[in-house]
């Protein structure tokens, strides 16, 4: 156990030094949230429905909500296609290393990513759209497991979605279309209200509508919670949900996880 | 003499593709054996059920004592393998590969001896990216060496190499087995296995078709032998009666004098073609 948490943190360390070695990665990955929150709080000005919160408040939200699934989700469900596809996941298989590790340190290495993201978007919301950071200590609790929940669950859907593709060459397509889809229709870039109510439930099945609903309840506050569909930022129902992913996902991973491509094993 | 690989009636299926069909196979611990045959012969097949990568229809396999099938990690530690085919980690530099893989063996080697063993100590601080074919498969070698293997698995390990490469690399197999680990080794390259190997087997169709050192394969050392001279050339299971003959006919050196058994290659070539 202390071996497979003590390998996990040093493959952590090495895939953490191998993203920020591919610079155009780097680049992208970091940048892409903070484009389109500069961009959209650029184009909507002013507040929502007399309630005090800027359009900025409500894009910083969803978008540090997008960003860490980004991060989690298509990051690593492209890179674990690519380990798939150039032969480090054949010949990792081929040393004693424990097998856990590898997930170990690809969910390590992408919180260490998503935190940096998460602080990137924060300081451009503070610096140039007013965003005001939560002042009690409450809300920051809320952030942190918020976003550990979130991220883990994106994390083990991204591995799990990693099988889907064929080769390295087809998992961008391959992965970016769900995310992109679940973007936008968990409340990211359109208001959910703008939405019909079955694209809601869809949205309410996967985990990104429910990270984003419970950062709005950090960085909206209290006045917010009217604007939600329910009057309510039902964090307990964000909590159960994501840590029903956290469980389904990590089922969905041992269950369709594979060390070679298809039609190799 | 003990036995690093017994195999028997190794079966492997795809669909109606009979990869491999009753294979048996027994290699000794400390030599270095290599396996021939031709493409979609069973060769790569076998050599991943033996390595732990795909799992048997039916038969009997042992790998240093131990069914590869069950793998565990400790037998891992025990058996290092060397891919074909592996471009991964290209933004890591050759020393902090070696260290990072030293980390996933109990009793590993020193991570700077083995870069020096593969000849890689100049390179050590470039990326993997920057580094020729050659130097590259001397990093998977390096690799596979680095948790103190009692066997290792190399698979067509020079191909693609310049003659120079080549030579090189089949030094470094030599001093591996010079330090008794056991090798198996998979190539297309007949000379490489004569220049390399104790022993060879042909696979071909799914089953050892021969098997036996290099000089003495498929009746090689038995087969008749062609002689040439200046005025004449015959083929004979007695060459030496013959040139005695011919010693006493020219009373002394006999002009253009030419001995040849059949190359490995022919040979080869002779296995695969009666089994096809």
């Amino acid at each position: 156990m202390t071996a497979t948490l003590n390998i996990g943190l040093a493959r952590a360390a090495l895939e953490t030094k191998l993203f920020f070695r591919q610079r155009d990665a780097v680049i992208f990955t970091f940048s892409f949230p903070i484009i389109l929150l500069v961009l959209f709080g650029s184009i909507f000005e002013g507040d929502l429905e007399g309630t005090g919160i800027t359009v900025a408040q409500l894009y910083s939200a969803g978008l540090i909500g997008a960003g860490v699934m980004g991060v989690a989700f298509q990051n690593l469900a492209i890179g674990i296609a690519i380990d798939r596809d150039d032969g480090t996941l054949k010949r990792l298989a081929g040393t004693p290393m424990p097998r856990p590790a590898y997930f170990v340190g690809k969910l390590v290495s992408s919180l260490v990513l998503a935190a940096i993201e998460v602080a990137l978007l924060l300081a451009v919301a503070v610096l140039l759209f007013d965003l005001e950071l939560p002042t009690d200590i409450g809300r920051w609790a809320t952030l942190v497991w918020v976003l550990t929940l979130g991220l883990a669950g994106a994390a083990l859907l991204g591995i799990a979605v990693s099988s889907l593709p064929r080769n390295a060459k087809s998992a961008a397509a391959v992965v970016s279309m769900p995310y992109v889809l679940l973007q936008f229709i968990s409340g990211v870039y359109i208001p959910f209200t703008e939405l019909p109510s079955w694209l809601n439930n869809v949205a309410a099945i996967f985990p990104l509508k429910w990270m984003c609903q419970g950062l709005r309840s950090v960085f909206l506050g209290d006045a917010g919670a009217a604007l939600e569909l329910t009057g309510s930022y039902e964090l307990p129902k964000v909590a159960l949900v994501l840590g029903l992913w956290l469980v389904g996902g990590l089922v969905l991973c041992l269950v369709t996880f594979r060390w070679t491509n298809r039609g190799e094993s | 003499m003990t036995t690093a690989i017994h195999v028997r009636g190794l079966t492997k299926r795809y669909g109606a593709v009979q990869a491999v069909g009753g294979l048996d196979l027994d290699i000794r611990t400390g030599e270095v054996f290599a396996i021939l045959g031709p493409n979609g012969a069973g060769k790569s097949t076998t050599v991943e059920i033996l390595e732990g990568y795909r799992k048997r229809d039916a038969g009997e396999v042992s790998v240093l004592g131990v069914d590869p099938g069950q793998a565990t990690s400790a037998w891992r530690a025990r058996v290092g393998i060397v891919l074909q085919t592996a471009n991964d980690a290209a933004e890591l530099t050759v020393r902090e590969t070696v260290r990072h893989f030293a980390r996933y063996y109990p009793d590993s080697k020193d991570p700077d001896e083995v870069i020096a063993k593969v000849g890689l100590t100049e390179r050590a601080g470039a990326r993997i990216r920057q580094l020729s074919g050659g130097q590259r498969r001397r990093v998977d070698v390096a690799l596979g060496i680095v948790g103190r293997p009692e066997l290792v698995f190399l698979d067509e390990p020079t191909t693609g190499f310049d003659p120079e490469a080549r030579r090189q690399f089949w030094d470094l197999i030599r001093s591996l087995a010079a330090e008794g680990t056991t090798i198996v080794l998979t190539t297309h390259y007949l000379d490489e296995a004569e220049a390399l190997a104790d022993r060879v087997a042909v696979i071909a169709k799914g089953r050892i078709v021969a098997e036996g050192t290099p000089r003495t394969l498929g009746g090689r050392a038995t087969a008749s032998a062609r002689v040439t001279w200046a005025d004449g050339y015959a083929e004979t299971d007695t060459p030496t009666a013959l040139v005695r003959t011919l010693a006493d006919k020219y009373d002394g050196e006999i002009p253009g004098l030419q001995i040849v058994r059949p190359s490995l290659e022919d040979i080869y070539l002779d296995l695969i073609g009666d089994a096809e």
